[in-house]
């Protein structure tokens, strides 16, 4: 799969002859600096960016979002191929260079007001003009599963679409037929009538002189020929030959290597070098001072490496070095305690009188949930190679998040972002980590010191404790019960909100509802981790909710079932999830079965984890998994980001945990942040109910629900509530740990 | 029960003692064999198999991920036996037969059966770790053509897939040693 740079990308469309592409670059002069101004003119039409339309008939689908594993530059040109009704096997895919104008505003919209569903204003602006919007916010992410259900559904759908269109009307302008007579299919254009056929490439340069239809009528699921079926992604080969090129791969004539320090504790400065301890090592070129970390530049890696070790350095602790995990839970439990005594929690959500509805309750039921905080561990460490020369800065790495990488690393040298030119490579995992762009900066920062390229790879101990974390947070729930069992009141107060918005809020129909936070800050950098709060509400009011169906004597599924009888997609996806695992069936001795679902970026998500105990350790064997994304655009990749958050989810619930000691990441590397592995990984099957209305995401939603269908499922097999996270820290064994206990 | 790689922390320590104390950085050339074929690096013999496949040889295939052995990006084979090169200097590689992602069908034409298994059945996701997952599964097939699940949780569980690609490099292994299976019978026919 090929890329453009942002020169290649303008020296290719203007100069390659025959090739029409429908796009910003076959324009002169530098667009982006009039985005502004496109606001509301009508005009020629934007989405033609995403296509070129070559003279052998090879259509190349240019996608704005980077390759992480989620297959997404084969689905979105899936979704530009269908429209316009291409042949598959002539379809090529570039990613798109790092230019404003594939930025992509619905992703900053999304996160930023927390749709819990797709905002239907969005959904009709199939005119074109909200990537006039996009352009302007000046984003290029890859992030809250939104690829395929935004930049999919409006810009790729929508381009196949128009770019159809104008062929078929190039066509019959040539041909002087009626425009109803001419289809398309497979790349050909057609007449019947008269037996005529020709490729898209000879109407391809008529077309792109026709004005753009502003509103191209887009297909209904049952037109679908491409979408809903499960072509090979185009990434793979590369993928199994080693010749996949990842950001450390980079290499470069001339290059050399720098290995990094940073603080150990957040927020620490350095506060002495002695550059003697290392100048007479072979290769060493510079010690490079960054105030908040070290460099060594040499001409080999592990050269720097081992400089690195040897030098004499010292920090300062930035005043948080006496700073311990417990001190952290107990400033969160603290801070609870006193905005709830003081009545100064921030409502999140709020419906009925919830103190009310639980005075009169026959039941109360209570429970504290706590989790650490989680590194993302991507395999791939952070790295980047910087090149400063001539006024100029260019990167090559991955990301999730290429113009705000470019413009921070630009300021952190004191060159504007149109001066930094970043090549974005595959990511050796993304979940969020890679739209940071702590390592671009700093790499700019070291190759300013330099006059060659530096590859600056962190270590994989760097990589643990100079994390953004998934945050730590306790959560508090009371409960009322009516007589027979049902909930009439449910209050939530937990620490510290991010986003989505919406993570916390539950499907269930409980009329009074109270769900407020308290704000407690803490020295630890936040960052996005795949599925971001709900990886943690999901946790808490799914282990709550089977608590309450505990309490009432009711059957996990069934209670939850009853409560979703006015939410019918939440009932299917979970009746299905029942179904398929055969829940109500006897399970075998030490095995347990639990059941947890979650909307989470749009997707209904509902687990059934079967788990055995050994020897007081707790397995995942097996998860049913069904999701309604809406519309399952490339089912088996679907099915893989299942699997994958499947796993995701169940490292974090058996294993992950971050935490601090003296004001720094206790844990350095995979073995004391372990990874789930494959004899610990469970059988899955994953079943999709395409239940329409909106596209739902599909990379972040499979993690949300496995923590509490796991610990449901433990507390199934034996008795024991696990509250606080992870599982691994405990001895499940029977008579250790008191019923009910654990939190 | 999985047996993980023994623990190389007190190894890694070791090492880096004896670099600092009698041979770091000292640069001699040394002649490896990868792939079948030889090359003379300049590099202190101390550094780990890894960068020098990766940054003398200009191998990018074989990656970087831990740095003490505990997750297997850097799998090569050392005369057909899995090996973490980040953690094996070069030296002890010098007259040996090393394979790397980029040679694992041995100079035969086309795919090896477990990378057509791992196109068959879309077993990537970011990709980063399947090099090593690959020569993994290749050294497993090699000595044992029919696994059982067990035979391939203790093979592979040295290899971590943060995408969690599990299920499917299970399948993969199991469908390539379907297909070496039926290429000996069909030689075992032919012959």
């Amino acid at each position: 799969m090929g890329k453009w740079t942002r020169r290649a990308f303008i020296t290719t469309a203007v100069t390659a002859g025959g090739v029409v592409v429908f796009g910003v670059a076959i324009r002169r002069g530098d667009r982006s600096d009039q985005v502004a101004g496109l606001v509301g003119s009508d005009g020629d039409a934007l989405f033609d960016v995403w296509l070129k339309i070559s003279p052998d008939n090879t259509l190349t689908a240019i996608v704005p979002h980077a390759e992480m594993g989620q297959g997404v530059h084969t689905s979105l040109a899936m979704m530009l191929a269908d429209e316009l009704d291409a042949n598959w096997s002539q379809v090529r895919i570039e990613e798109a260079p790092c230019h404003k104008e594939y930025a992509n505003y619905a992703l900053a919209r999304g996160f930023s007001i927390g749709d819990a569903d797709f905002p239907s204003w969005l959904i009709d602006s199939v005119d074109g003009l909200f990537f006039r919007a996009s352009q302007v916010m000046a984003l290029q992410l890859t992030g809250g599963s939104t690829s395929v259900r935004t930049t999919g559904q409006i810009a790729m759908r929508v381009t196949g679409a128009a770019a159809r269109a104008v062929l078929l009307q190039a066509a019959a302008d040539e041909w002087q037929v009626d425009l109803e007579e001419v289809y398309a299919r497979d790349s050909m254009i057609y007449h019947d009538a008269s037996g005529r056929d020709a490729t898209f490439a000879h109407f391809a340069p008529a077309a792109a002189t026709l004005p753009l239809p502003n509103k191209p009528v887009l297909k209904t699921s049952g037109q679908f020929r491409i979408m809903g079926t499960s072509p090979q992604r185009r990434d793979v080969p590369a993928k199994i030959d080693g010749t996949a090129r990842f950001g450390i791969d980079t290499t470069l004539p001339g290059m050399k290597y720098a290995a990094v320090r940073a603080a150990p504790v957040f927020g620490g400065r350095v506060a002495s070098i002695d550059n003697a301890s290392v100048q007479d090592m072979p290769g060493v070129r510079k010690v490079i001072d960054l105030g908040d970390a070290v460099a060594v530049v040499a001409d080999g890696y592990w050269q720097a490496r081992q400089a690195l070790e040897q030098l004499a350095v010292e920090f300062d602790d930035g005043g948080y070095g006496d700073r311990e995990q417990g001190d952290i839970f107990r400033q969160f439990a603290a801070d609870l305690d006193e905005s709830a005594a003081q009545h100064e929690e921030h409502t999140d959500f709020s419906s009925g009188d919830a103190e009310r509805s639980l005075a009169a309750a026959d039941q109360i039921v209570a429970a504290e949930y706590r989790v650490p905080y989680l590194a993302h561990a991507t395999m791939e460490p952070m790295n980047c190679t910087a090149w400063v020369h001539d006024g100029k800065c260019e990167l090559w790495l991955g990301t999730q998040n290429p113009l705000e990488f470019a413009k921070s690393a630009g300021k952190a040298i004191g060159l504007s972002a149109s001066n930094v030119t970043v090549y974005n490579q595959y990511l050796g995992g993304g979940f969020g980590r890679r739209a940071f762009s702590d390592i671009a900066v700093q790499a700019a920062r070291v190759a300013a010191e330099v006059h060659y390229p530096v590859k600056l790879i962190w270590s994989r101990e760097e990589d643990m404790r100079h994390d953004f974390y998934r945050q730590a947070s306790i959560s508090r729930f009371r409960a009322g019960l009516d007589a027979t069992g049902k909930p009439v009141a449910w209050h939530n107060h937990y620490v510290n909100k991010h986003e989505p918005a919406e993570a916390p809020h539950i499907p269930y129909g409980i009329d009074a509802q109270l769900i407020v936070y308290t704000d407690s800050d803490s020295h630890v950098p936040w960052g996005y981790w795949r599925s971001v709060d709900h990886s943690l509400h999901a946790f808490f009011t799914e282990s709550f909710i089977d608590e309450l169906a505990i309490a009432a004597g009711q059957d996990p599924y069934t209670y939850r079932r009853e409560l979703l009888a006015n939410a019918p997609r939440f009932r299917a996806v979970l009746d299905m999830a029942a179904e398929k695992a055969g829940w109500g069936d006897t399970v075998a001795e030490n095995f347990g079965r639990g059941i947890a679902v979650h909307r989470s970026f749009g997707s209904i998500v509902a687990q059934v984890a079967d788990v055995e105990i050994v020897d007081g350790k707790a397995i995942a064997r097996r998860v049913v998994c069904v999701v309604d994304p809406g519309y399952a655009i490339h089912p088996d990749g679907l099915i893989a980001q299942m699997e994958s958050g499947i796993a995701y989810g169940l490292t974090a619930a058996l294993y992950g945990e971050i935490s601090i000691r003296r004001g720094a990441v206790a844990q350095s590397n995979f073995h004391d942040y372990k990874i789930l592995r494959i004899d610990e990984a469970p059988a899955i099957e994953t079943y999709i109910v395409n239940g329409g209305g909106p596209l739902g995401g599909a990379g972040e939603p499979g993690t949300p629900p496995i923590a509490p269908a796991f610990t449901n499922a433990i507390y199934d097999a034996t008795g024991i509530r696990i509250r606080t996270l992870p599982v691994s820290q405990y001895d499940l064994r029977p008579g250790n740990l008191q019923d009910q206990d654990v939190a | 029960m999985a047996i993980r790689t023994p623990s190389s922390l007190a190894a890694r320590r070791r090492l880096q003692y004896r670099n600092h104390r009698y041979l770091t950085g000292r640069n001699t050339i040394i002649t490896l064999s990868i792939n079948g074929t030889s090359y003379a690096v300049e590099v202190d013999p101390t550094t780990p198999l890894l960068w020098v496949i990766r940054d003398s040889v200009g191998l990018t295939g074989t990656k970087f991920g831990c740095g003490i052995a505990r997750c297997g990006a850097c799998t090569v084979h050392l005369n057909g036996s899995p090996i973490r090169s980040c953690v094996t200097p070069a030296s002890a590689a010098v007259g040996q037969q090393i394979t790397t992602i980029e040679g694992v069908n041995n100079g035969r034409p086309g795919l090896h059966p477990v990378q057509q298994a791992w196109i068959d059945e879309q077993v990537p996701q970011c990709g980063y770790c399947q090099s090593g997952q690959i020569m993994s599964a290749a050294a497993l097939l090699e000595r044992n053509s029919t696994p059982s699940d067990a035979d391939i949780d203790l093979a592979m569980a040295g290899n971590i897939c943060r995408c969690g690609a599990y299920p499917r490099i299970r399948k993969g292994i199991k469908r390539a040693a379907g297909a070496i299976n039926a290429l000996r019978d069909q030689a075992q026919a032919d012959g």
